[in-house]
């Protein structure tokens, strides 16, 4: 059997006041995976055990068979991009700022890019579509131009993994798509493992080969996307009554919620 | 050409007309005065070609060349401290006096003052004690903002702000204590001054200020890093809190030697880098050294404007730079809304 990409073991890490426990999953190489469940269940803070930014309390984290516990925040980039929930305003140059993904691999006493790193800045800016804006500012992007340009600097790391933190939370449906779209493809073209924090449980039964579903700092359940969207996990995840249906184009599961008014006419 | 060498390119002109200013800046301020000497004449007797005992090459080589090399070093370091600040603070308010370094100095250099010791002890009282009174402050600012090791960048510019609140009040308790003589001289020291009698001072200035750039240099990347905000840093693999330590503390060496040698000259820490970002962009590779150079001819500049403006008084040059920065932040701020 090969050896999954990403391999989590009884984690458990976190904050004072919210820890998560007991996680266990792995991800195998190519897969485009999401992490769904309600707001505070632990979805970032997993996020920010995996990149180091939080302390693993117990549990082990493995990367192509590596233990990560011994990896230095540098290592770590060169396995593991992520983009983030927020955007950047900042008034960098975009082509500056697909530039950073290169400085996990910068030497401490080196100035500038080498001509390696500029290629592969230029091609990741090509593919997902934002060479054109390459001089522009990132905050004279959209939203949607914005997070193309987050995810070219992620691709730039050449990241064995690509974390993504609710990317498409803030932008237009037809954005969305485009951003999805996007991934799936680079998830496809590059064999590029994703995990993916989303909230649209549409749009993660649509794009995800795996769902991880998270409540109270646990994984409630795991699986494909039929065996966790599902009204009985849904409603008691989220406690909130929903309809399940086909999608009638994909044939992947449909969330449709219910509203107050319905739920007290059916009463 | 490359669209890469095209920009290096903008960056080596930078440099070079910021050096031909900043040498400029020197050659004008060496000859003007109250006693003018040609620009061929300052040159002559810097190079050692005439005379040492003349007046000219004393009032030269021993006057006004210390002063402007004081200036060059103060005015780059408090520029290149400020860069800094506003890096690692992600807060472009920021300038090297905010964290309270300059309440902690004033403070100290008011104790002296106050109970006489640079007249008991001697006159090296005054820098030692700015300097140990900025040390201080720092430190304090340090560790009440860190916390198991993590520090916490609201928190230390909160600390900062507050901290040189309680500084300047202590201080203003001494001043209300003490006789009309030592408060002359306590604001006289407040108010900054590039008159410097003793020339290792200047010269451990010099080193403190041209090591600091050299050192700063090698965090350009993480400074850069840091405009995403520390996490996402961490994320390109940055160690923020080592970064963060490391430049909040040579930060507050560059500021606290200035302050303990000239006092306190305020806003070229604030005022240099926003100049600086309009023209080059707020790439720290550029932006640390560009601050460092222009920072050095500013002050040069506004030393000038002091001692020559109502002469044969001179005016503090605090006063100059306040009212030159000033001025021209408001200009540059009123001409980027009307491009806007």
């Amino acid at each position: 059997m090969t050896e999954p990409l990403l391999k989590i073991e009884n984690l458990s890490c976190g904050y004072s006041s919210f820890k998560l426990e007991g996680i266990n999953f792995s991800l195998p190489k190519g897969i485009f995976a999401g992490i769904i469940g309600p707001n505070g269940s632990g979805k970032t803070t997993l996020f920010r055990g995996i990149m180091g930014i939080l302390p693993i309390l117990k549990g082990q984290i493995f990367i192509n068979g590596k233990n990560m516990g011994s990896f230095s925040l540098k290592q770590r980039a060169q396995h593991i991009a992520i983009v983030s929930q927020s955007t950047d305003n900042d008034d960098i140059p975009v082509e500056d700022y697909v530039m950073m993904g290169r400085y996990p691999y910068f030497q401490r006493f080196q100035f500038f890019e080498t001509k390696y790193d500029r290629e592969l800045a230029y091609r990741y800016m090509k593919k997902t579509d934002i060479f054109q804006h390459r001089h522009k500012l990132i905050s004279e992007l959209s939203g949607g131009e914005q997070q193309r340009a987050a995810i070219a600097r992620a691709l730039t790391q050449q990241p064995d993994l690509l974390l993504l933190d609710e990317p498409t939370s803030h932008l237009d449906i037809a954005h969305q798509v485009s951003i999805l779209d996007l991934i799936g493809q680079l998830n496809k073209d590059f064999s590029l493992t994703v995990l993916m924090i989303i909230h649209d449980l549409n749009a993660a039964s649509e794009y995800c080969d795996k769902l991880i579903l998270l409540n109270k700092g646990k994984i409630h359940s795991q699986g494909t996307t039929e065996e966790v969207v599902t009204y009985q996990k849904i409603e008691e995840v989220y406690k909130t009554p929903v309809v399940i249906q086909k999608n009638p184009c994909s044939g992947k599961p449909a969330v449709f919620i219910v509203s107050g008014n319905l739920k007290a006419t059916n009463k | 050409m490359t669209e890469k060498d095209r920009k290096y390119i903008k960056w080596s002109m930078v440099l070079i007309v910021l050096t031909f200013i900043l040498i400029a800046s020197a050659l004008l301020a060496l000859s003007s005065g109250e006693l003018k000497i040609g620009l061929k004449k300052v040159l002559e007797l810097i190079l050692g070609n005439e005379d040492k005992a003349s007046i000219n090459s004393m009032l030269i080589n021993q006057i006004r060349l210390p002063r402007v090399l004081l200036g060059i070093a103060v005015g780059g370091a408090l520029s290149l401290s400020g860069v800094i600040l506003q890096g690692i603070y992600r807060n472009p308010l920021v300038e090297p006096y905010t964290l309270g370094i300059s309440g902690g100095a004033s403070l100290g250099v008011a104790f002296v003052i106050v109970l006489e010791l640079q007249l008991k002890l001697g006159e090296f009282m005054l820098p030692l004690a700015g300097f140990i009174g900025a040390a201080l402050i720092v430190f304090l600012v340090y560790f009440l903002s860190s916390r198991k090791g993590n520090i916490s960048i609201e928190r230390m510019l909160l600390t900062g702000v507050m901290v040189s609140f309680i500084a300047s009040s202590a201080m203003m308790v001494l001043m209300a204590l003490s006789d009309t003589e030592n408060l002359h001289g306590i604001i006289f020291w407040t108010m900054g001054s590039l008159d410097e009698p003793n020339i290792s001072l200047i010269y451990l200035t010099m080193i403190v200020a041209i090591s600091g750039l050299f050192f700063s240099c090698f965090f350009a990347k993480d400074l850069n890093a840091l405009r995403l905000g520390k996490e996402k840093a961490m994320h390109l693999g940055i160690r923020t809190n080592l970064v963060t330590k490391t430049l909040f503390f040579l930060a507050s060496l560059l500021a606290g030697v200035c302050v303990a040698v000239t006092g306190v000259i305020g806003f070229v820490g604030l005022i240099i880098p926003h100049v600086l970002r309009q023209i080059v962009g707020s790439d720290y590779r550029i932006l640390l050294i560009s601050s460092f150079l222009l920072g050095g001819s500013f002050l040069v500049l506004s030393d000038l404007v002091a001692r020559t403006i109502i002469s044969p008084n001179e005016l503090p040059i605090g006063v100059i730079t306040g009212i030159i920065g000033g001025t021209i932040f408001i200009i540059m701020m009123n001409s980027k809304k009307k491009k806007k």
